[in-house]
């Protein structure tokens, strides 16, 4: 009741604040030629898609913006190394560009060849969402060295701290619940990389709701961070797989026609031993990549209807306000279900590729 | 920038920042946390079990003492039961000693007495004698001026002493 009554004063406020802004949007609009109407797709591009800058904010006509650095490898065999400063607003810097709108690899960087057509050159620019994944990583390393420390230092069955608690409850409710509930006796081989793979993107997907740097970049949603996390299961299942596992994939127990003459069952089985990863990734871009979408969207509806008139603003400002309180709320249910659910289906695919032997089975 | 083609460089990224902090926190990180938590999981049901051990010697030593106290208590019973018997006898010996010593004590005075009453009487029979001796010779000085008297007096004392003294000597 109390949080309920609290909400929505913080709603009415919000609005309240965020009224005169609209306002003066509104008359900057009318001041103004068209052509200054708000491009919503392109924000929200913007902000879910990787970049080679860092844009934190626009102040006065300006933007603020951490450049990164920019390392590609022309054709001619050279690297080279240099700020994304050069390459904003469309400049051309030592034969490099960033493709516009229409143009082949859009919003990459492209170089110009002998023939004078655009091609894309080795890149391996540190973007805004290597940046995230890196600042990310340091805070993942800082928690959990700093627990580990907390037990090298301490002499045994002394009691723990509140924050080395914390992360001791997660990482045992991750372990017992996940790890050890889905692989059974030989969990303790894959739980270090299990583990990492949960908080790795718990962390990703958390930072990745905060909206201002250093969080807010769409790590999680980016099919090249989701592409790694499926291939390091696909490693850990198909490498680590037991000899029964591969038998069941390439001699199932079925009738010898469908795998003889055609090998329709292997196949399948084949089949499937891509798209189990193939489905985490996916499953874990779409979700973040879609909850990062919505959220965009709800926020700029402020903006969208800010020229309908005040009534109608303020109205949508509340509406706004309040779907997207409930919308952050839920991505953080959806941050720690992501990797819950990440981290489980690794944890049964590497169980299953761990059977018992069969006659044992028959037995049972 | 598509949603479904990776970009080669970010998988680089990518891929460098998970398998460093895949290898750090596969060697420094996760391991010592859940060994650490095993050992005290350990440790715990280790001091239960200890507890429950404890607590079980602990009883029985309870019974133990409790059983020592019941027995002791018989015995203290016993004991005092024995001090008074023996309080009793002591006293009644004491008694019958007393009695003994005393009977002794009034036999040896009874003796004495007796002693004493013979030796008095002996001495007043001299004194007697003495005295009789002495008024009879004043009462003869004065009767027996003649020859006849004296002789006749004589012989009857004589006589009447003779009896007397083998009453006497009769009588012991």
């Amino acid at each position: 009741m109390n949080i309920g009554k609290y909400t929505t004063w913080l709603c009415i406020a919000a609005a309240a604040l965020l009224m005169p802004l609209c306002a003066s949007a509104a008359e900057n609009h009318d001041g103004k030629s068209e052509e200054k109407e708000l491009a919503i797709d392109d924000i929200i591009t913007e902000h879910v898609f990787d970049s080679y800058w860092w844009h934190i904010t626009t102040y006065k006509e300006h933007h603020i913006s951490i450049y990164l650095p920019i390392i590609v490898r022309s054709e001619s065999g050279s690297w080279h190394v240099f700020s994304s400063k050069h390459l904003a607003h469309g400049e051309t810097y030592r034969g490099f560009r960033i493709a516009e709108k229409g143009e082949d690899h859009e919003g990459k960087v492209v170089a110009t060849g002998e023939s004078g057509e655009a091609y894309r050159p080795w890149d391996i620019s540190l973007t805004k969402n290597a940046l995230a994944l890196t600042i990310n990583s340091v805070i993942m390393l800082t928690i959990f060295l700093i627990a580990a420390r907390w037990y090298r230092r301490r002499p045994k069955n002394s009691t723990p701290n509140k924050f080395v608690c914390a992360i001791e409850m997660l990482v045992m409710d991750v372990e017992e619940e996940i790890v050890h509930a889905s692989i059974g006796k030989d969990y303790k081989r894959y739980s270090p990389y299990l583990l990492t793979a949960f908080f790795f993107i718990l962390i990703n997907n958390v930072m990745g709701i905060i909206p201002f740097f250093p969080g807010g970049a769409n790590t999680t949603g980016n099919i090249a961070v989701t592409f790694v996390l499926a291939a390091c299961t696909l490693i850990a299942v198909n490498v680590f797989g037991n000899r029964e596992y591969w038998r069941e994939v390439f001699w199932p127990d079925v009738p010898v026609w469908l795998k003889v003459p055609i090998p329709i069952i292997p196949l399948i089985e084949l089949f499937g031993v891509i798209s189990k990863p193939f489905a985490l990734m996916i499953r874990l871009l779409a979700n973040i990549f879609a909850g990062h979408t919505v959220i965009l969207a709800f926020t700029l509806l402020v903006f969208i209807t800010a020229k309908m008139g005040a009534g109608i603003t303020a109205g949508m400002t509340v509406f706004s306000v309040v779907l997207s309180i409930v919308m952050l709320c839920l991505e953080f249910l959806v941050a720690y279900i992501q990797a819950y659910v990440f981290t489980l289906l690794s944890a049964v695919f590497i169980g299953l590729s761990r059977p018992e032997h069969h006659a044992a089975h028959k037995k049972q | 920038m598509s949603l479904l083609t990776p970009d080669f460089g970010l998988l680089f990224w990518m891929a460098f920042n998970f398998l460093i902090v895949f290898g750090i926190l596969a060697k420094f990180g996760f391991p010592v946390i859940t060994r650490m938590v095993g050992e005290r999981r350990d440790h715990i049901s280790k001091s239960l079990q200890a507890a429950e051990e404890a607590t079980k010697k602990l009883e029985n030593v309870r019974q133990e003492s409790l059983a020592m106290l019941d027995e002791t208590r018989v015995q203290q019973a016993e004991i005092i039961k024995k001090a008074i018997a023996d309080g009793e006898q002591i006293v009644r010996n004491a008694q019958q000693k007393a009695t003994e010593e005393t009977e002794k004590q009034l036999e040896a005075a009874r003796r004495s007495i007796e002693m004493q009453k013979e030796r008095a009487l002996s001495e007043i029979n001299a004194q007697v004698a003495l005295l009789s001796l002495d008024i009879a010779e004043k009462i003869l000085r004065r009767q027996l001026d003649d020859r006849e008297q004296q002789e006749s007096f004589a012989l009857q004392m004589v006589e009447e002493t003779e009896s007397i003294r083998r009453k006497r000597s009769h009588k012991r």
